[in-house]
């Protein structure tokens, strides 16, 4: 059973009336037939018109959603053959990013990616995808081989940030994002980042600093945190929705201040109401903007990518 | 009566408050009084337990070049206010309250002069303007100092100080962080040594880019520095944070930079440094 948000109760409310009706049809004589029609009709129009005008803290509850495909999601959609390499060789290997090699649509690549977990166990196991420094340093031996090898680099952005923690810190949680961040803008390879879920702060930016950064239309992408923003500076965490609306977290207003390169359209409802539909369309996209990219040689990767960063003001 | 109650009211000549404000300073760790004068003199040092208060930029640069000469970079010109944020004040009110206590347009100031005869560029960010936080016009002049001492071909010093981000201008002040990373490969290219040196405090994502990319690390005794801020890390674990936790000394001990120096030490260190990095035949 789907779980909804706050604001989906009207929607909520009309599907559910639609299964009682359907469930009442299946056992009795009763032509519910229409009735089911009008109320489905009602139900989709509803949904439409609630996520054509989503309010960018509404939109932060569906990039969070619970039910929202995740990096293995996307793998098994996107990728054939997907063997995953693990550790940073130095101190563990962090199961908040996941990496390895990958096909898609039978283009060899580097793929990674936070991965946030989707049960009580999965998400424990992958700390909510807030990754450690040795998340980070895993990305980067993952992206100096790829570099090495010739392999574009995809990275799939979820997270709610980097892990702060004692251990985090004592091991350099900062300087492994710098090195990270540093590693993607040094790249003599393809780079096509894509926020699908939550874009949060320097944690995401260390595996997006690419040519090409993608964003799924519901997902948000910010330096903090709404609630984080509105304890610091309205200093009560109730105003997230108004510093949602003010930091500009939105896909589309990251297009317009020229952050991200492309809004990928999500299925009606989010990506959680149709998970095979969204894949298909990100698969779709990222592969565009591989074969872009794939003309470009190291120096003018490495160009396009110093250009663009220097660019944003 | 106490002994600075003796000592103010044995000041004939002088009203209490103003003595109080104008003639002592407490140190805020030890709680000593210590005459302002001394305190000044001391580059803000306390004289009986050595903590390291902060230090304006005019302070930082008198202590650092030789003879009290440098040459003021021009701040780059930037969009302000990009996304006319407001939270329960407008953030251009929020610049102009900042420009009026600091006289500076933002929170880093990049200058030219010599260290012990050494040319080099230095930047210095100002936890005064807005705790230092780095927002475009601090990208531009980190990007605008790195470029300066590339044409010049020197190396580029800088003192960091920052809460982190600057939340007004949102998705754009977290860009700074790779902006300023490409900045700083333009100078790995050109050859120069990129020196830090860490203040208090150092966090967020300005300590997650340009403050700990430097060629050395430096940091200044009990200095603040970290990712993560320490409420937010005591949140997560729900206990007590070790003592000296993200302190300098505690930095310097988990391998994440390569000295602590004293601030009378600074400049000698610096220019000890620069000379050991500049000048080689075989530098790539
Ligand atoms: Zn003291």
């Amino acid at each position: 059973m789907m779980s909804y948000l706050d604001f989906e109760r009207p929607i909520a409310e009309l599907e559910a009336r639609v299964a009682e009706l359907r469930e009442t049809a299946n056992g009795g004589k009763i032509d519910v037939g229409q009735e089911v029609h009008r109320l489905e009709v009602k139900a989709r129009k509803l949904l439409r018109d609630t996520y054509a005008k989503l309010t960018p803290w509404q939109k932060a509850q569906v990039a969070r959603h619970p039910e929202r495909p995740h990096f293995k999601e996307y793998v098994a959609g996107i990728a054939e053959d997907f063997m995953p390499l693990a550790g940073d060789r130095a101190f563990a290997d962090d199961h908040a990013i996941i990496g390895g090699l990958a096909r898609i649509d039978g283009r060899k690549v580097m793929l990674m990616g936070h991965e946030k977990g989707n049960d009580t166990a999965s998400r424990l196991k992958h700390n909510f995808g807030m990754a450690k420094p040795e998340g980070y340093r895993k990305a980067i031996r993952l992206m100096e081989l790829a570099d090495r090898f010739g392999l574009p680099v995809v990275s799939l952005v979820d997270t709610p940030g980097a892990f702060p923690g004692v251990q985090a810190e004592e091991r350099g949680q900062a300087e492994a994002i710098a090195r990270a961040t540093e590693k993607c803008l040094e790249l003599g390879v393809p780079m096509v980042a894509t926020i699908v879920g939550e874009g949060g702060s320097g944690g995401a930016v260390a595996i997006a600093a690419a040519n090409k950064v993608l964003m799924f239309e519901h997902a948000i992408y910010s330096v903090i945190s709404p609630e984080g923003c509105a304890s610091i500076l309205w200093r009560t965490a109730d105003k997230a929705s108004d510093a949602a609306e003010a930091m500009r977290i939105t896909a589309r207003h990251l297009e317009e201040l020229k952050v991200i390169d492309r809004v990928v359209k999500e299925p009606l409802g989010g990506a959680h109401r149709a998970p095979d539909k969204a894949i298909d369309t990100l698969k779709s996209a990222i592969v565009e903007e591989l074969d872009g990219l794939s003309s470009l040689s190291r120096d003018e990767l490495i160009a396009q990518r110093r250009a663009k960063y220097l660019a944003i003001s | 009566m106490s002994w600075i109650d003796k000592v103010r009211n044995g000041i004939p000549f002088l009203p209490k408050r103003q003595a109080e404000d104008q003639l002592w300073h407490k140190c805020k760790k030890c709680d000593a009084m210590v005459f302002l004068r001394e305190w000044e003199g001391n580059a803000h040092v306390c004289p009986r337990c050595d903590f390291h208060d902060r230090i304006g930029v005019k302070e930082r640069f008198e202590l650092l070049f030789d003879d009290g000469k440098w040459e003021e970079l021009p701040s780059p010109e930037v969009r302000e206010d990009p996304l006319k944020f407001r939270d329960t004040k407008k953030y251009t009110d929020r610049m102009k309250q900042a420009r009026a206590k600091t006289q500076r347009k933002d929170a880093l100031i990049n200058a030219k002069g010599k260290i012990d005869g050494r040319p080099v560029v230095v930047g210095v960010q100002d936890f005064a303007f807005m705790g230092g936080s780095m927002g475009i016009a601090v990208g531009a002049a980190v990007v605008a100092g790195l470029r300066a001492a590339i044409e010049a071909k020197r190396p580029y010093i800088l003192f960091t100080a920052a809460g982190g981000a600057r939340m007004q201008e949102g998705i754009l002040s977290l860009m700074q962080m790779p902006k300023t990373t490409v900045a700083l490969q333009e100078m790995k290219d050109a050859g120069l040594p990129y020196i830090v040196v860490l203040t208090d405090p150092t966090t967020g994502g300005v300590t997650a880019s340009y403050a700990m990319l430097g060629d050395v690390q430096i940091a200044e005794p009990g200095a603040l520095i970290g990712f993560a801020g320490q409420r937010v890390i005591e949140q997560t674990i729900r206990e007590k944070l070790p003592e000296g936790f993200q302190r300098a000394e505690y930095l310097l001990e988990h391998g994440m930079i390569d000295m602590v120096v004293h601030r009378h030490a600074l400049k000698e260190k610096l220019a000890g440094l620069v000379g050991y990095l500049t000048g080689n035949k075989d530098a790539a």
